[in-house]
């Protein structure tokens, strides 16, 4: 229960807040009306708790505590930590590396998706980083070339993507479906179908390595997280991005550069790809180009979803994104450590997608509502 | 794509770029009132030789009328058909022979079913992702059905064709009632449909069922070689699509549906019922798909047929079929099909090449056909940005 101490000592925060501001500063006109609202606003947990209610990372962050509360019910080692060769270890600490990935490609996929567009073709581009990554070092290049030519290609694959998705517009499904296709093959050609050993030690930090007791992948999300963040909300960019997601058209007339957004937009799902490439190569010590990153915009495309965003477009939630790659990874370690066939793991995921997205739809509220008034006509019209 | 508006200031000469970039841009159904058809004329000559212009001038709005036709993309791809077997009957010994051809069906058949339920789908303007998957179960199930519960073959061919449809109907109810996207409901079903694989049995089962082996050796003859009962039923199940299709009035609900929604809505047709059809109709094609699958690999399996819901979509797309919905032919599965499978027994003939060039062809392919219907069709002009 790491979530609750912070939440409940910033509860009285707003009440403090409100309460000295509003007599002090407002004129006399709005304190009536602030005055007015006061009363309403007594039960300072009960306003908080509607707030919380409300906030968008409510669920995804349940969600998440009630499978973790289900691993210590049912798994009593699952919460030990533990420090060994100078670093944290534990069931944990092994969520976090290997959600490291999918994490970095749902940030990706976070801003695609807002734009109501879709990047299908993030298994391909981590196969193509992880294969070029792979050779560069086996060829005896200093290990940052390597990464930056794999970066390198991993923003052509994006920009590949912008340009029919942004330039031709062509449906994002299948422009990316392009690149999913022939993707795979590129990375095969490049690897002659081969899986590339890759034997160099300095490889391996990003994928299995630790810093300050925590895994090295786990900070670098962190800091694309808090990079991307900062850019979305310090600048325009991100209210950009939205107006762009609810009515492309509309942003386009009131003056916004929609192709260079959607453009930057899916460049920025291919670097998130392939730098979750590099870590899978360092990870597995070795580029797979058939096997790498199999499916894995579908676990992001079901991260971002279980992060409260909608594929409709127009909402991004970054920190939510994060929330739900961890819920899937969760999910996988808590089925493979409960000895439950791995296979369920598959099913489980689809039924959590078809429920998410019942549960989402506006279809599925006005049912709750008739249900809800459904009891009370009858009476009224009786009595 | 810098397409700026037509500045007020120089009406009556335009620029010959600019001239030609917009008669590009969508086609000129009567060439009397655009501006300038002739680049390089000025307009007073243009209104001189008005009535001398329309027998010559007819030749290049009459190609552009063809190229900017939508079906102008599955004519393409009925001549690139000729073009590969052509190429691989010139370079390569043996390749021109009938049996080749046949085989090309009886390898393709499943995919060929695949792809006819992909083609209503997509005209109604949806995707099924899950399409490989529901193949995939449909092999296990009928491998399970039949070598652990001893079901007689015809019973278990019955269940597995009623499951893939109802499984179909299930998504397809999803789509309406909730308003979801295919895209995200698909995708469900298909981690759905793979996982139930597994759920029944983690490696691959045989099957020994007479029947089955039987059907699966059976040969039926032909002028110049022999085809496979599976064969026969994709081909089947073409012309019932064809029905369907062009003939019923399901399937003009289909076009309808595609075309625009809230119109069909409003013209009356049943909407609702038409979308869990189409699904329906996807996941039989699926299942039926994966019996013949089963007949050809004699065995059910998770890990069948891994990515065949991206070979239909490319060949329903390469077969001139808007992605956008309400256009196109369903006879376009059967020419984007054999593309597929001629470019793949190119690669096999030739032996050299390795089999991921087969991917990046058939990538290469998509983008091709996706650029040129874009480029030239007049369907997607609208509908591209609202998906």
């Amino acid at each position: 229960m790491a979530e609750t101490p912070p939440v409940i000592e910033s509860l009285p925060l707003p009440k403090d807040g409100r309460t000295s501001h509003a007599p002090s500063a407002m004129p006399a006109a709005t304190t009536a009306t602030a005055l007015a609202a006061h009363p309403s606003q007594r039960p300072a947990w009960q306003a908080w708790l509607g707030t919380l209610h409300e906030h968008p990372l409510l669920r995804p962050v349940l969600a998440l505590v009630i499978l973790l509360l289900v691993d210590l019910v049912f798994l009593p080692d699952f919460w030990q930590v533990q420090i060994r060769d100078g670093h944290l270890y534990g069931p944990l600490i092994d969520i976090l590396n290997r959600a490291a990935p999918l994490m970095l490609a749902s940030l990706g996929m976070s801003l695609v998706i807002a734009t109501r567009g879709i990047d299908v073709s993030v298994g391909a581009v981590v196969a193509m980083s992880a294969t070029v990554a792979a050779l560069m070092v086996n060829a005896g290049q200093p290990l940052l070339v390597a990464y930056l030519a794999a970066l390198g290609v991993a923003v052509l694959c994006g920009a590949w993507n912008g340009v029919l998705v942004a330039g031709l517009k062509l449906q994002p499904i299948i422009a990316t479906l392009i690149l999913m296709v022939a993707g795979r093959g590129l990375a095969q050609l490049m690897a002659d179908g081969q899986i590339i050993t890759v034997y160099q030690s300095s490889f391996f930090v990003l994928g299995s390595g630790y810093l300050l007791g925590l895994p090295v992948s786990l900070w670098v999300v962190l800091a694309v997280a808090l990079a991307t963040t900062q850019l979305l909300r310090r600048t325009a960019l991100g209210l950009f991005i939205q107006a762009v997601g609810l009515n492309p058209v509309a942003s386009r007339l009131a003056g916004l550069r929609t192709a260079t957004l959607i453009f930057g937009c899916y460049v920025f799902a291919g670097v998130c790809a392939g730098a979750a490439g590099l870590m899978i190569a360092s990870n597995i010590k070795s580029a797979d180009a058939n096997n790498a990153g199999l499916l894995l915009e579908l676990d992001a495309i079901l991260a971002v979803t279980l992060g409260g965003a909608s594929l409709a477009g127009g909402k991004y939630h970054l920190a939510g994104s994060l929330v739900g790659a961890l819920i899937i990874q969760t999910l996988t370690t808590t089925i493979y450590s409960l000895g439950v066939p791995p296979e369920v793991n598959m099913v489980v995921k689809a039924l959590v997608v078809f429920l998410l997205c019942i549960l989402q739809s506006s279809e599925w509220r006005a049912m709750l509502r008739r249900w809800r008034q459904r009891p009370a006509a009858p009476r009224g019209d009786r009595s | 794509m810098s397409a700026s508006f037509p500045s007020p200031a120089s009406p009556a000469t335009p620029s010959p770029g600019d001239g030609a970039t917009r008669r590009s841009l969508r086609p000129v159904p009567n060439p009397a009132p655009s501006p300038s058809p002739m680049p390089s004329s000025s307009s007073a000559a243009v209104d001189a030789g008005a009535a001398s212009r329309t027998p010559s001038g007819n030749r290049p709005a009459l190609l552009l009328r063809w190229l900017h036709h939508p079906a102008f993309s599955a004519q393409m791809t009925v001549v690139l058909l000729l073009v590969l077997l052509a190429a691989g009957g010139l370079r390569y010994d043996g390749f021109a022979a009938p049996q080749v051809l046949l085989n090309l069906l009886i390898d393709n058949a499943y995919l060929l079913v695949l792809a006819v339920g992909m083609s209503l789908v997509i005209l109604s303007g949806g995707i099924d992702l899950s399409v490989g998957a529901v193949l995939a179960l449909s092999t296990t199930v009928a491998a399970w059905l039949l070598q652990q519960a001893h079901w007689p073959a015809p019973a278990v061919m019955a269940a597995v064709l009623v499951g893939g449809s109802l499984f179909g109907v299930l998504q397809g109810a999803l789509i309406h009632v909730f308003r979801l996207q295919p895209f995200i409901v698909t995708l469900a079903g298909m981690f759905l449909a793979r996982g139930l694989c597994y759920l029944i049995s983690v490696d691959s089962i045989t099957i020994s069922d007479e029947t089955f082996v039987h059907i699966s050796q059976m040969q039926i003859p032909l002028p110049g070689g022999f085809v496979s009962p599976g064969a026969v039923i994709a081909v089947g199940l073409l012309a019932v699509g064809i029905w369907i299709a062009h003939r019923s009035g399901f399937g003009r609900a289909v076009y309808a549906l595609g075309g625009n929604e809230s119109s069909a809505l409003m013209m009356g047709l049943p909407v609702g019922r038409t979308k869990l059809m189409v699904y329906g109709f996807s996941g039989f094609c699926a299942s039926l798909a994966g019996l013949l699958f089963g007949f050809y690999m004699l065995s059910g399996y998770g890990l069948h047929a891994q990515g065949a819901e991206l070979d239909a979509i490319a060949a329903v797309v390469i077969g001139g079929t808007m992605l956008s919905g309400g256009y196109g032919y369903m006879a376009g599965a059967l020419s984007g099909v054999l593309v597929l499978g001629t470019i793949q027994t190119l690669i096999a003939f030739d032996g050299t090449l390795s089999s991921w060039w087969t991917k990046i062809v058939i990538g290469a392919l998509l983008f091709v056909f996706c650029v040129v219907q874009r480029l030239l069709s007049r369907p997607l002009a609208g509908a591209g940005a609202a998906q």
